[in-house]
């Protein structure tokens, strides 16, 4: 048999044509579930296993889940950032805690069901890549592997679409052929946010103010918001108007026009460079559904990067990640802490 | 090419059926499937299955077989007595009655998750409960017991036997003082019975929960043995089943199985018992001697014959279960319920285990299926996979 790598199985279509992937060619693949929520139950996983024909295991992360990502989740929210708990996750447990126990199995990497690509680059580096797919790319999510695991990691998926897993799933008749992509966050039921947050954090009243200070409104907690929001502001006036800023400091929401959605740059924060780091000319990702965007990134201090766009780009949200490309190449990213307008 | 047969060797999640229960299960499934209230020959028939197991259930514990309650196991024998003991309008006033009683529920802080998250439900709506501590061990100080007593509880359940750990509670010392103080008594006996001796006279409790498939008994029956006398409100109200006691229609086949494995148990647990304690200590010895820096855990010697609940320093123990797993030798590191890490075990953490100790922790339950030979390949390959466990990451996942 070839190496040993462990799949990490969701139970879902993707993790499941990339697990019977590594299986076909010829692979000692041994699946593991991340047992992340309290109340999750993981039989229809097994039963894919089994189908497949290898071993599968129940990683109990429970705990590491709820301190990597669900606390820093709303203490982000807390904090008036829209956090990208995702990235997280596929940082501290999928390429974290998962690959660590891939090491104590006797495993040389991890495999999961992302869209995007590992490949051997120059001088021993790996390189990470857009999927083939740009409709479906996930690299978005994945800047803060280490790139030293590069090598660790298999993304099976990463020259495929959409159509191509449901279609090999059905083939291999997975019964999750057709299950539904998931686009919610997973620890929130129903997809919920407002309601999760309020459960929670509660509500803290305050203030919504104009642009120039004015206060023109009332909000019920600044967790409740997020930059380029239109909704749910119930203000007086015609004009549209959108939340700008949130300062949790101020307990304040800021609303103001299209226009002072604009930002020329950010400032990035906690930056995971997987290329050589690097200066100058970049494609910019703000949010996993935008660009990559021209832009020229000048590196600072303690991982910090300072991002100056080409044009102006909307809505940028502290709390996103700031991902920055060449090509389909992923050179790194980190934690927009703040927009430059 | 084949792989070696599978070592089954986690007998407190569950048991493999004891000899004639699939028969006893088959039999009554294809050829007693009456409704065993109905009137006629046929329901008869089944009832008379019932009524066999219900002796055989009865003398396994020491008690009257009007006493014997089937119920869907252990889980369904727990809520019941916690949310249904005590009589209506009497002294003692019942969980699901809106006002608490002057006297709140006293329990192990052990206990089972069926035990544990009932008490927790009573607490919500109002209930005191008392959570009594345990040592190093895992015992039940007695002294906790005395403090505990006062001011007088209306119930005090503590287990027979821990899930975890194995280790013996003293439940008729502490049923003793319980019942002089004025309380009801009931014990979660669902680790104890079929393995240890149980008497329901010589332990003095009033209520006692049991589980068939821990046994060797099918999974989804089990029992509540009710002292004739002490009062209890059902949870299913209906036919009237069980003397009003548990309504639902009767699970034949589950109490034919339940029935059979319990007549088995009750033949060959002390013959049984010294085999399994035997092979529990021969890999005891073998794990010793080929590993450096572990600690079994539980009582020495208060402890079920089959539990070996072992920390191994320097080792998760859920990549110890998965590395035997993937060897063919199936533990467990808790609880199947919860399948749980250390904040999952409440039961560690009140033995005062930290968490490297907890986490490093798997629970081997063997069963008198096992054989030597099992054991022998056991010792085997574990030091090797603990060894192997305790070598540094390689370079790649320490940056």
């Amino acid at each position: 048999m070839g190496e040993r790598i462990v799949a990490a199985m969701s139970g879902g279509v993707d993790s499941s044509v990339a697990a019977a992937i590594l299986r076909e060619a010829g692979h000692d693949v041994v699946g593991v579930t991340m047992r992340l929520l309290p109340a999750a139950d993981v039989g229809d996983v097994r039963a894919v296993a089994e189908k497949l024909g290898f071993p599968h295991e129940v990683m109990d992360l429970r705990d590491e889940f709820r301190r990597a990502v669900v606390e820093p989740f709303l203490a982000a929210y807390a904090a008036g950032r829209t956090p990208l708990p995702c990235a997280a996750c596929n940082h501290a447990l999928k390429f974290g805690a998962l690959l660590r126990r891939a090491g104590e199995l006797g495993a040389t990497a991890v495999a999961t069901g992302h869209y995007a690509r590992v490949e051997p680059g120059e001088g021993g580096r790996w390189r990470l890549r857009r999927a083939r797919d740009a409709s479906r790319d996930q690299s978005y999510f994945l800047y803060g592997i280490t790139p030293e695991r590069l090598s660790h990691i298999r993304f099976p998926l990463g020259e495929m679409t959409k159509d191509d897993v449901r279609a090999k799933a059905r083939a291999l008749g997975l019964a999750n052929a057709e299950k539904p992509d998931s686009q919610e966050i997973c620890f929130i039921p129903g997809g919920d946010t407002a309601g999760y947050l309020r459960e929670k954090l509660g509500e803290k009243p305050g203030a919504i103010v104009d642009t120039a200070g004015r206060k023109v409104g009332e909000h019920s907690g600044v967790h409740f918001y997020t930059i380029g929001q239109r909704r749910g502001l119930n203000l007086q006036g015609t004009e549209p108007r959108h939340v700008v800023a949130v300062n949790a400091a101020t307990n304040t929401v800021i609303v103001g026009s299209e226009d002072d959605l604009l930002s020329s740059g950010c400032e990035v924060e906690g930056v995971n460079w997987i290329a050589a780091p690097r200066t100058g000319s970049v494609g910019v990702k703000i949010r996993s559904r935008h660009g990559p965007v021209p832009a020229t990134v000048t590196p600072g201090v303690e991982g910090r990067v300072t991002v100056r766009f080409a044009e102006p780009q909307r809505s940028v949200t502290p709390g996103q990640a700031a991902v920055f490309y060449a090509g389909d190449d992923l050179l790194g990213g980190g934690t927009i802490a703040s927009a430059v307008r | 090419m084949g792989s070696p047969p599978r070592i089954y060797l986690d007998c407190a999640a569950t048991t493999p059926p004891a000899p004639g229960v699939v028969e006893a299960v088959r039999d009554a499934l294809a050829d007693s499937w009456a409704n065993a209230s109905s009137a006629h020959a046929d329901g008869s028939r089944a009832r008379r299955i019932v009524e066999e197991s219900r002796v055989r259930v009865a003398a396994l514990i020491g008690g009257r077989p009007d006493e014997i309650v089937f119920t869907s196991g252990a889980t369904e024998s727990n809520n019941t007595v916690l949310k249904g003991f005590g009589k209506p309008n009497a002294q003692f006033r019942r969980p699901l009655e809106l006002r608490p009683p002057s006297g709140g529920v006293v329990v192990s802080a052990v206990e089972h998750p069926c035990v544990a998250e009932s008490v927790a439900w009573l607490e919500r709506r109002g209930w005191k409960v008392s959570r009594m501590g345990v040592d190093e061990t895992g015992l039940v100080d007695p002294g906790d017991v005395r403090k505990a007593l006062r001011p007088k509880p209306a119930l005090v359940s503590v287990m027979l036997a821990n899930h975890e750990v194995g280790t013996i509670q003293p439940v008729a010392l502490i049923a003793k003082l319980a019942k002089a103080a004025g309380a009801l008594v009931h014990t979660d006996a669902t680790q104890a019975v079929g393995r240890i001796p149980v008497d329901v006279e010589a332990l003095g409790v009033d209520y006692l929960s049991l589980s068939g498939h821990k046994f060797g008994g099918p999974k989804g029956v089990g029992a509540l043995w009710v002292r004739r006398g002490a009062p209890l409100v059902p949870l299913n109200h209906g036919g009237g089943q069980e003397g009003g006691r548990r309504s639902g229609t009767y699970n034949v086949p589950g109490i034919a199985g339940l029935g059979v494995a319990a007549a088995y148990a009750a033949r060959e647990m002390a013959a049984a018992g010294e085999r399994v304690r035997g092979l529990r200590d021969r890999l005891d010895r073998g794990i010793r001697s080929g590993v450096q820096g572990l600690r079994v855990n539980g009582h020495p010697e208060l402890r079920l014959p089959g539990h070996l609940h072992v920390s191994f320093d320097l080792v998760e123990g859920e990549a110890l279960m998965m590395r035997l797993d993937l060897a063919g030798i199936a533990v467990s590191t808790g609880p199947a319920c919860s399948a749980g890490a250390y904040e999952s075990s409440p039961v560690l953490a009140a033995m005062g285990f930290g968490e490297a100790r907890a986490r490093g922790s798997v629970r081997i339950t063997v069963g008198a299926h096992n054989t030597a030979a099992e054991i022998d390949r056991v010792v085997g390959v574990l030091p090797a996979i603990v060894a192997d466990l305790r070598r540094a990451p390689p370079a790649w996942l320490r940056s």
